[in-house]
């Protein structure tokens, strides 16, 4: 009974992916969850907007020497706020594409003040990306951010 | 109830209150539950190994599936695995990674599995003496490919070990005169991996930095030679980008300070001639997979006249002269033989044939789409590998649009890590150029269909990333990538 209530409690701790599968370099095959594969297939707002277009914001993230470069750009409606269009590109590889994919799907339709609390968590969790894979969510994260505040800078002046 | 593997704890049963126990049963129990908390906290924490599988009430459908081996679904719609479903089964452009063994070297394998099985070094009867006499002959067949004697050839169990044998062997064998190994910085990580551990034993070794075309600078090798340099090793045939070292030059160059040669020959066998008195070569490492033959079998080539002399890694009944100890198997011998005389024969046939497809495949890139850079020197080439890498598209992504093209970015050794190669990094390849690398192996068995689809599906992935791509915008913008300012995080 006793090895019962053991194995309850530790199941239940590890109830949290502890994927070992996907850790870069450990032998194991990697997998791609099939939200990841379907935007990279499919993926949802490439293209480019005019950058000194009065309405848009472009936050540009990431490096070429690391292997991710993320361009977010944001259309907003300036009386109410929110953000009616977005668009992105990526250098990077198919879970970078499909979190900055994902991200300008988040943010259409909601206000700048709320895309700022999407967390690269909430990003992860719904690519189920593996640990190795976070700096992309996390990037992501990054370029809404940048995008909002360079829209805000350019209103601001 | 679920039970975790190996689990020997045996307590009491579980339908028994443990306060009804008397005290020294709750004792035991007690600090047998410990023990058991203790070793299931350790046991979860460690990486389950490959292949087992954790049978759970709880759906911990990742962990569970990490640790179990998916099985591959086929069904008359395609293939699907990993997540990735496609028409049928991929089109292998791999071919410095393995290849498929020839039809005609199965046929000569199977009696020596199924009706002529015995041991080679049975010398009592008719089984141990036909095979030994079939271990011979694949012997003097593996010989003739490079012009050596069969007394010359070792058998082991591929090129890793037959390099772990040349290295670390010679090495420990002329230990007290002998205290430095030069090679280079595009050697196989076997290699790399044997002299890194000579260098915790204490001895020298000078990675030689190769130019930017692959090639190593005969300068610096001069430059790089001491008396105590006991062993110079360079591979022929370079897997991933495939550039022909001078082994020529090399070898005229240690006669003249008479230092052993050692070559990782695995990519080369069979596909450029070889001469093991033109090229002065003391010790060389061959591969039977990589010629159309089956896996797990290698030779060591082992020059008598100068004798070399080397250190046993495998301990055993002395066979092979000693230098490698354990059963010979002769089926893999016999088909390794026979490899060897089939790439003889059609060596040159296979050249032409390869050549043709390699400039079909090269020329039909890039007439859709430029920015594709050769990696490597593209006239010391051997024409089956063609290492391509294209602007402003990451490797890995271009590699899960190809999914229908078996073909590998790096090395396979190296494509489990996320770095870039360190091949790659050796020729000094800009580092946004380094992730994305694709290599292209051509094999006796490709088809000139299969290199046309080939040629289409990269170019329509190429295509796609590139509009994805920032960097490929700004470059048509005309921004100059290189004077940005990046925003590390």
């Amino acid at each position: 009974m006793l090895r019962h209530v053991t194995n309850r409690i530790l199941g239940q701790g590890l109830r949290l992916p502890a994927t070992p599968a996907a850790v870069g370099g450990s032998g194991l095959p990697r997998m791609y969850h099939e939200r990841v594969v379907d935007h990279y297939n499919q993926p949802r707002n490439v293209g480019s907007f005019d950058k000194n277009d009065e309405d848009v914001g472009t936050g540009l993230v990431g490096a070429p020497a690391c292997g991710d470069v993320m361009k977010l750009q944001i259309k907003v409606d300036d009386e109410t706020g929110k953000i009616v269009d977005a668009c992105f590109k990526t250098f990077g590889c198919g879970s970078a594409i499909a979190s900055s994919s994902l991200a300008t799907e988040w943010v259409k339709g909601r206000k700048m003040e709320e895309v700022l609390t999407i967390k690269n968590t909430e990003i992860a969790k719904h690519l189920s990306l593996p640990p190795v894979k976070l700096h992309c969510s996390m990037l992501a994260e990054d370029a809404i951010k940048a995008a909002v505040k360079d829209y805000e800078d350019k209103h601001s002046k | 109830m679920y039970k975790l593997q190996t689990v020997h704890v045996q307590v009491p049963a579980e339908h028994n209150p443990n306060a009804n126990l008397p005290n020294r049963e709750n004792l035991i129990t007690a600090t047998m539950a410990s023990k058991h908390l203790a070793t299931s906290i350790r046991r979860f924490f460690r990486k389950p190994p490959a292949g087992t599988t954790l049978i759970h009430r709880h759906s911990l459908s990742t962990a569970a599936v990490a640790a179990a081996i998916e099985p591959l679904e086929e069904d008359s719609n395609g293939v699907t695995m990993k997540g990735v479903k496609i028409s049928g089964r991929p089109l292998y452009l791999d071919m410095q990674a393995t290849s498929p063994v020839d039809p005609r070297v199965l046929d000569a394998m199977l009696p020596y599995y199924l009706s002529r099985y015995g041991n080679p070094h049975s010398r009592t009867h008719l089984y141990g003496w036909e095979s030994e006499n079939a271990v011979e002959s694949g012997r003097a067949q593996v010989a003739a490919l490079i012009n050596a004697s069969p007394k010359e050839i070792i058998f082991t169990s591929g090129a890793t070990e037959s390099n772990n044998i040349s290295t670390k062997g010679v090495m420990h064998f002329y230990k007290d005169k002998k205290r430095h190994v030069i090679t280079t910085q595009t050697e196989h990580k076997c290699v790399l991996d044997s002299c890194r551990h000579l260098q915790q034993e204490g001895f020298d070794v000078t990675y030689l930095p190769v130019n930017p075309d692959g090639l190593v600078d005969l300068e610096k090798l001069r430059e790089s030679i001491r008396p105590d340099t006991g062993l110079i090793s360079v591979m022929m045939v370079n897997n991933e980008i495939g550039v022909i070292q001078p082994m020529e030059e090399i070898g005229k160059i240690c006669k003249e300070f008479n230092v052993p040669l050692h070559t990782d020959a695995a990519q080369a066998l069979g596909k450029i001639p070889i001469d093991v008195d033109t090229m002065n070569i003391s010790l060389m490492s061959l591969s039977g997979h990589k010629i159309y033959g089956p896996k797990g079998i290698g030779a060591l080539y082992m020059r008598r006249r100068p004798r070399i002399r080397v250190e046993p890694q495998m301990n055993g009944g002395g066979q092979e002269r000693g230098i490698r100890s354990g059963t010979v198997p002769t089926p893999l011998v016999v088909g390794f033989g026979a490899a060897c005389e089939l790439a003889m024969k059609e060596m040159e046939y296979d050249d032409k044939r390869i050549k043709a497809l390699q400039e079909r495949l090269l020329n039909g890139i890039r007439e859709k789409i430029d920015g594709v850079v050769v990696n490597g020197s593209t006239e010391k080439r051997y024409a089956g590998n063609l290492n391509l890498s294209f602007a402003y598209v990451e490797g890995e992504s271009l590699l899960m649009g190809l999914k229908e093209v078996a073909v590998s970015s790096g090395s396979a050794c190296t494509s489990a890590s996320l770095e870039p190669s360190y091949v790659l990094r050796a020729l000094g390849v800009d580092e946004d150029m380094a992730h994305t690398s694709i290599r292209y192996g051509i094999g006796r068995f490709t088809t000139e269909g299969e290199i046309d689809r080939a040629v289409e599906l990269t170019v329509n992935q190429v295509e796609k990333l590139r509009e994805m791509s920032p960097l490929y915008e700004m470059v048509k913008e005309g921004i100059d990538i290189k004077s940005i300012q990046w925003s590390q995080h």
